[in-house]
């Protein structure tokens, strides 16, 4: 298949730089930054476009295997891509549990044959995701996991995860973990703070998520594993990391979308969409985590993708569960930010390509002749309404729906072959 | 940053303004619980009359829905829609539907395709009754007879009842609140009402984990000692302490609570010489308070009783009505078509 896409701009995560060039496609790479003289099978056209590195994901839940009502590898990767993501870190916690290279083989098998974008699988740091027996780490590494970690559950016990870093260490393995601790997140639903109380909801109060974040830092300083923070939601946790940066501890971290975009007032109304966790936290916790954004602190912003069937939203709010579909949004909801001055451009796209990427040990990706063909062509200035029916996930449930966003994804990459292309039957 | 008031408001109300559900006292202006407390007010003449009845909810259906047990909120409510001449079904959904795993929304829609009118609702998880209005249930008149920790708006109407027929006005009045706020629908609400009727200083007492976090965003002050927290109030709200704040680490025990906050007749003397004491019960005797101030010439906590009945009536025939110009409006909009 030879691609040719024409018209737009090339734009460089890493230098920032915006090049107005063709991108000619041939056999999953990148042949030549100029039209071809041979003839092409398709060509694509990018005009008023951007032309990026697909998006990488770190964190995002395709419900498969196990979930079927709420997701498949065919059905989340087709979102992924319409999203402009071409990679995703997928998380343990589905039904079974990746805890055995024999489930990490099954995603890979599935998201060969069925995915529209690639899966990199993140297996179980602990054995059932229990909190108490070691997982087969360097086995879950050796058949492609790319990361360990807890999922969404807390680890208990420190003496545990003192041990699994120490072992992670051994092998050189990079722990992705969120920072809970689990005693005092107990039974809460939202940040404990203003909204809480007002709407009498049980709270999760900012020392649930520091108290970890500061042990974490601490074993992680102590048996030297390289650590990652998954979706840190408080001002504070972003000093903490960035304390530990500065004293040349390898710890990164990275922080979902919506916490940069929301706060906890969009509880109001005991909106069930917006349970999730961690809980969205007050203005100056999000301030905060911009701020760690725009300072490299936090490297990487995560869709936190969690797509759920209607049932499991249509229940008193603490009733439901969390999460929310994300991962076709977070483009239009990272390009708000800049429209509110709150991010600039670059680096928002270096937060969804080259920080993931730094996260996952690879090379950034560029737009370079010779490089894998993963890319993103959107127009920034175009306009797409956020309905259930434009959503290509089976969670419908997005923190935008029924508003207008920017940034409409004309053709999404992955591997040189289209995996998503607008008003296409690709 | 506070709830939002429009967007409760907007749920509550009908087009014209009117009452459609009683969900909180949140988007509710003054005149609106004004109008909730002389409607009352009418109906207390009714439960002095030998026939206590008026027919203003003949032929409607009133289903009162308990996911949590309660006998005295469910008989007042139970009294209070006979009373209003509508044929009520009393439902204990904890030890029904749900147990067998039907989903709370599939339990309201077949009660819905029972030709339901209006949906009394107590539940344990806050905004339960807000979700039943907005999604599952529309068009049935939903009142919160208590949910979670959020809202029990009906109790702290009948409290503003019996504190205006006591004060006369709320303009002026320090009401002191104490005990377990966070825990407290009823608080959450008094504060709201008393806020938006115009008391002048609404205060919380109690130990700091007890209070939510916070709380002065609420409109409140806060207090963590009787003799400044009751220091001239006018009115003073005793809450009932649950036995599982000792379990929860919240409290080192009764004894304690009752030695710091229990109101008793000399904790009691710090408030305004005529300032009336209220607690929305059941009374925990030597907890909260004593027995020779709930039993004592200040105590209104029996009358508080009385008005509640008032208060239902009130609320539910307000809603009834709200819904009723909505659905006409709507079919003659339909028959213009």
């Amino acid at each position: 298949m030879k691609i040719l896409i024409e018209n737009g701009r090339v734009f460089d995560p890493v230098s920032g730089r915006e090049t107005e060039t063709g991108v000619f496609v041939k056999e999953g790479v990148i042949a030549a930054l100029e039209a071809p003289e041979q003839a092409v099978d398709r060509r694509i056209d990018a005009q008023g476009c951007l032309i990026v590195p697909g998006f990488i994901d770190l964190s995002c839940h395709v419900r498969e295997p196990g979930d079927d009502q709420k997701g498949s590898i065919a059905s989340e990767t087709r979102a992924a891509a319409h999203g402009g993501f071409t990679t995703l870190c997928t998380s343990p916690d589905s039904s079974p549990v990746n805890d055995s290279g024999a489930v990490t083989n099954l995603i890979l098998d599935v998201a060969a044959r069925t995915g529209a974008v690639r899966v990199l699988p993140v297996g179980a740091i602990t054995r059932g995701l229990g909190g108490e027996l070691l997982s087969d780490m360097a086995g879950l590494t050796n058949a492609g996991c790319v990361a360990l970690s807890n999922g969404d559950r807390p680890l208990g016990n420190s003496r545990v995860l003192r041990r699994c870093m120490a072992y992670a260490r051994t092998f050189g393995l990079t722990l992705f973990i969120q920072p809970e601790n689990k005693a005092l997140a107990a039974e809460g639903c939202a940040h404990e703070g203003s909204v809480a109380t007002h709407l009498g909801l049980p709270g999760i109060p900012e020392v649930a998520e520091t108290i970890a974040v500061g042990e974490l830092l601490l074993l992680a300083e102590e048996t030297g594993v390289r650590l990652h923070l998954s979706q840190v939601s408080t001002a504070r946790s972003v000093e903490l990391i960035g304390r530990a940066q500065a004293r040349g501890i390898a710890v990164t971290a990275d922080v979902a979308m919506h916490h940069l975009l929301f706060n906890e007032s969009a509880l109001r109304g005991f909106d069930s969409r917006f349970h999730v966790r961690p809980p969205l936290r007050s203005e100056a916790d999000r301030q905060g985590l911009l701020a760690g954004v725009r300072d490299g602190v936090i490297t990487a912003i995560t869709s936190q993708h969690r797509p759920q069937d209607p049932a499991a939203k249509q229940a008193p709010l603490a009733e439901t569960a969390p999460g929310l579909s994300t991962v076709e949004t977070t483009l239009g909801m990272g390009l708000r930010l800049v429209e509110n001055g709150e991010l600039s451009l670059p680096v928002l796209l270096a937060a969804l390509t080259s920080g993931p990427a730094q996260v996952l040990g690879r090379t950034p990706p560029r737009l370079d002749v010779g490089a894998p063909a993963d890319l993103c062509v959107f127009a920034p200035g175009e306009t797409w309404t956020v309905t259930a029916a434009s959503l290509l996930s089976t969670g419908k449930h997005a923190a935008v729906l029924g508003e207008a966003l920017n940034g409409v994804v004309r053709a999404t990459l992955c591997n040189g072959k289209v995996a998503f292309v607008a008003g296409g039957d690709d | 940053m506070s709830t939002s008031p429009a967007s409760d408001r907007h749920i509550q109300l009908n087009p014209f303004g009117q009452l459609r559900h009683f969900l909180s006292i949140d988007g509710l202006d003054r005149n609106l619980l004004t109008e909730i407390l002389d409607t009352a007010d009418s109906f207390i003449e009714v439960g002095e009359r030998s026939i206590k009845k008026v027919p203003l909810l003949r032929g409607r259906t009133v289903v009162n829905l308990f996911f949590e047990a309660s006998t005295r909120t469910r008989s007042t409510f139970e009294l209070a829609a006979k009373r209003l001449s509508a044929d009520v079904l009393n439902l204990d959904i904890s030890t029904s539907a749900t147990s067998k795993g039907e989903s709370l929304s599939d339990t309201l829609l077949n009660l819905e395709a029972m030709a339901s009118d209006m949906f009394v609702v107590r539940h344990a998880q806050s905004g339960a009754p807000h979700f039943i209005a907005q999604s599952v249930t529309p068009g049935v008149a939903i009142i919160n007879a208590g949910d979670g920790r959020h809202a029990h708006p009906t109790q702290a109407m009948l409290d503003m009842l019996t504190i205006r027929q006591h004060k006369g006005r709320f303009e002026g009045l320090v009401v002191a609140i104490v005990g377990d706020i966070l825990h407290s629908r009823v608080a959450r609400s008094q504060v709201r009402a008393l806020l938006t009727l115009g008391a002048e200083e609404v205060r919380i007492v109690g130990p700091n984990t007890l209070l939510p976090r916070d709380a002065e965003t609420l409109g409140v002050k806060i207090h963590n000692d009787m003799r400044s927290g009751l220091r001239d109030a006018d009115v003073v709200i005793m809450l009932r302490l649950q036995r599982e704040r000792m379990e929860g680490a919240l409290l080192p025990s009764e004894r304690e609570f009752y030695r710091q906050y229990g109101l008793t007749t000399e904790k009691l003397a710090y408030a305004r010489p005529d300032a009336i004491v209220m607690h929305p019960g059941p009374i925990n005797r030597g907890v909260e308070i004593e027995s020779a101030v709930a039993d004592g010439p200040q105590s209104v906590i029996l009358n508080q009783v009385t008005n509640g009945i008032a208060v239902r009536m009130a609320v539910m025939s307000m809603a009834m009505s709200g819904q009723l110009a909505e659905r006409q409006a709507a079919a003659e909009t339909q028959a213009s078509k």
